[in-house]
Parts: C-alpha cells; structure tokens; sequence
C-alpha cells in the first residue's frame, strides 16, 4: 500500500505549461518539437489541422526522437455518425492519430494527444489521445511506442498526401509537472 | 521561465512563460510494487481534481477507484471501448468501486486522463469522466469511462487498486487540482 498526501506551495506548482506554439503561415508537410527536455512528467499536444488537397486521404501521424523503425502500434475507437467501430495497427514506423481524413476547406481537425511519462528511460510509451474531423468522425486512440528511451523530439507529419498541411493549422505543446 | 528551446523544422517556434489554472497536488512512482495507491487529506482548495496514470500491473485487470475508502455500492458507470475489432458499450450500476481503466502486463503501460468534477461540493453526488487505454502491438483496448458515486461528502481521498495482482514499480500516478 502507498499513501501520498499533498505536498509544497501550490501557488508554485502551477502547471499545464505551455512549452512551444506555431501556426502554419504557409503550407508545411512537417513539424518538430525538438530538444525536450525531461522536465515534466507528461506532454500534451494540442493540434487543429487542416490538409491541402482532396483527393487525398492523409493522416495525421507521430513519430518520437525520429525513430522510422516498426515500433509504433495503436489501437482506434471510432465513430462515424452511423455506427462504432474499433481497429487497430500494429508494427508501424509511425504513430497514426487520426483514421479520419482531416478537412481540406473552412474546418480544422482538432487532436488532443497526451503523452505519458514520457521522460523516463525504463518502460515503453503509451499515448491516448482524442481527435475527429468535422464531417467525418470523432475517435479515440491509445498508441505504444516500443522504446524505453526518453522522448526528446516530435514529429507530426500528414502522411499519404504530397501537399502538406494547411497554413491556419495549430500546434502547442504543453508540460504537465509533478 | 521557459524551460526549453523548442524550435519547429522549416518553421520558427516562440516560447511562453508558464501561466495556467491546473496545479500539481501529489504525485508516485513506485519503486516496488503496491497492492494499492492512496491520495490522502486532498485539500478542497480547487474545483475539479485530474489524475494521470500510467499503470504497469502484475496481472490483466481493471483497476479500481475509491473515493473516502468508500466500499459500498455506492458507485456506477458506463464505458464505451474499441477492442481492435469491435466497439461495444456497458455499464454496472450499485456496485463498489469505480472501474476506470483497463491494465494488460508488466510491460507495456496502461495511460489514463481522469477528470473528478466539482470534488469537493458537498450539495452533489461526485462525478467522473476519463479517457485510458493500453496497447500491446497487436492486442488493447482504448476506452471512454463516466462514472458516479453516490454520496454527497467533499471527496479527501481518491484509491487506486489493481483487480488482481499488484502495481508494478515504476507506475506513474500524479494528481492534479483545477481552478
């Protein structure tokens, strides 16, 4: 049994930090939140996204400290308006957030991403995050990252499409102290 | 102060200095393993209560949720989950505990958000919400909780205990209020 009681000044354990933000001005395939430092105990990536072209059916995919291996996995919640359903990917070099094809015109896509612990050097990492499209579906998704080595770097990327993201997209990433 | 340099590829970041309304309150990580994890004498200074877990557990299971060491069945909830292949709903209702997310192994780490709303009023019963999963590679769940306890006391205490087996070391759990 572990009893924890409240400790310290919580006037000085302010937290949900805000560690980084860009918006897209222009069209951009890629972004990185690089040079992390182990200071918090969980990140949240907080994105709205909008893709280029329609012809596409691009994803909204993670990947951590640039590692392209087949060490990615994830298992999807989803709901398109007329039924639920649930898949999953395992063995991946990325991490796949949004099943649903992101708007290309006037909506955003809105993804909400917590990454867990992500400082420790022990164990694998786990994601949950909640995301949707607007005029497709909403979803929720866990994700493993097979690694034990501390995340210092994020990579977003709209895999499967050749045109990017659109400018107008957000993304901010927050710390979570402890 | 900002704690890091984030610098975006192709594109420039800035940085913020920290402001907010969500405070830490206690945090654990084991060092061994638990039967159970306990945060005591929560002060009722905010308005909402989050804990984010991050769970590795002796054997698959449901760990469970206690508010004051509350263990009769003065609880409910109702989940919503994709398997992988299916998406299915459920509830339980009068029951002991709160089941609110969903551990596998040792190996690969259970996460939940788990939002405690208006924990300290003592005019309602006390709700939650959260948002778990785990995934193995190949094998998971991702799940969707709402819960309710019956009972009207200001919650001061919030229990963690496996459905079997232990808490491994170095499980994760930190608590945090909000304005």
């Amino acid at each position: 049994m572990v009893t924890v009681s409240p400790s310290g000044n919580t006037t000085a354990a302010v937290t949900y930090t805000p560690i980084a933000t860009n918006t897209f001005s222009s069209t951009q395939t890629t972004i990185t939140f690089s040079s992390i430092a182990g200071t918090y105990k969980d990140l949240v990536l907080i994105c709205n996204v909008q893709r280029i072209g329609t012809a596409e059916n691009p994803s909204l995919t993670l990947r951590f400290n640039s590692d392209t291996g087949n060490n990615y996995s994830m298992t999807n919640l989803l709901g398109n308006g007329t039924s639920a359903s649930s898949n999953r990917n395992s063995s991946q070099n990325m991490m796949n957030l949004s099943y649903f094809s992101m708007p290309s015109s006037n909506s955003f896509a809105p993804y909400i991403i917590n990454i867990m612990n992500y400082a420790n050097a022990t164990t694998y990492k786990s994601v949950v995050s909640r995301g949707g499209a607007a005029g497709s579906g909403t979803q929720a998704t866990v994700g493993l990252w097979r690694s034990t080595a501390a995340i210092t770097s994020v990579t977003l990327t709209n895999d499967g499409s050749p045109y990017g993201m659109s400018s107008g997209s957000t993304f901010t990433l927050y710390g979570i102290g402890a | 102060m900002p704690i890091l340099g984030t610098q975006a590829s192709q594109i420039s970041g800035h940085l913020y200095a920290p402001t907010g309304s969500m405070f830490h309150i206690a945090s654990t990580t084991l060092s061994t393993t638990a039967t159970d994890v306990t945060f005591g004498s929560i002060p009722a200074d905010y308005t909402h209560l989050q804990i984010r877990v991050m769970a590795l557990c002796s054997a698959t299971g449901y760990p469970r949720l206690r508010f004051n060491s509350d263990s009769a069945t003065n609880y409910s909830y109702h989940f919503l989950y994709g398997s992988g292949v299916n998406a299915q709903s459920g509830a339980a209702d009068t029951v002991t505990f709160m089941q609110n997310t969903y551990a596998a192994n040792a190996t690969n780490p259970s996460v939940s958000v788990i939002d405690i709303l208006d924990y300290a009023n003592t005019n309602k019963y006390k709700t939650m919400r959260s948002l778990n999963g785990q995934d193995s590679n190949g094998s998971g769940f991702v799940w969707l909780f709402s819960g309710n306890w019956r009972n009207t006391n200001a919650i001061t205490t919030v229990t963690f205990t496996p459905e079997t087996g232990n808490f491994n070391a170095y499980t994760s759990i930190s608590l945090y209020g909000v304005k």
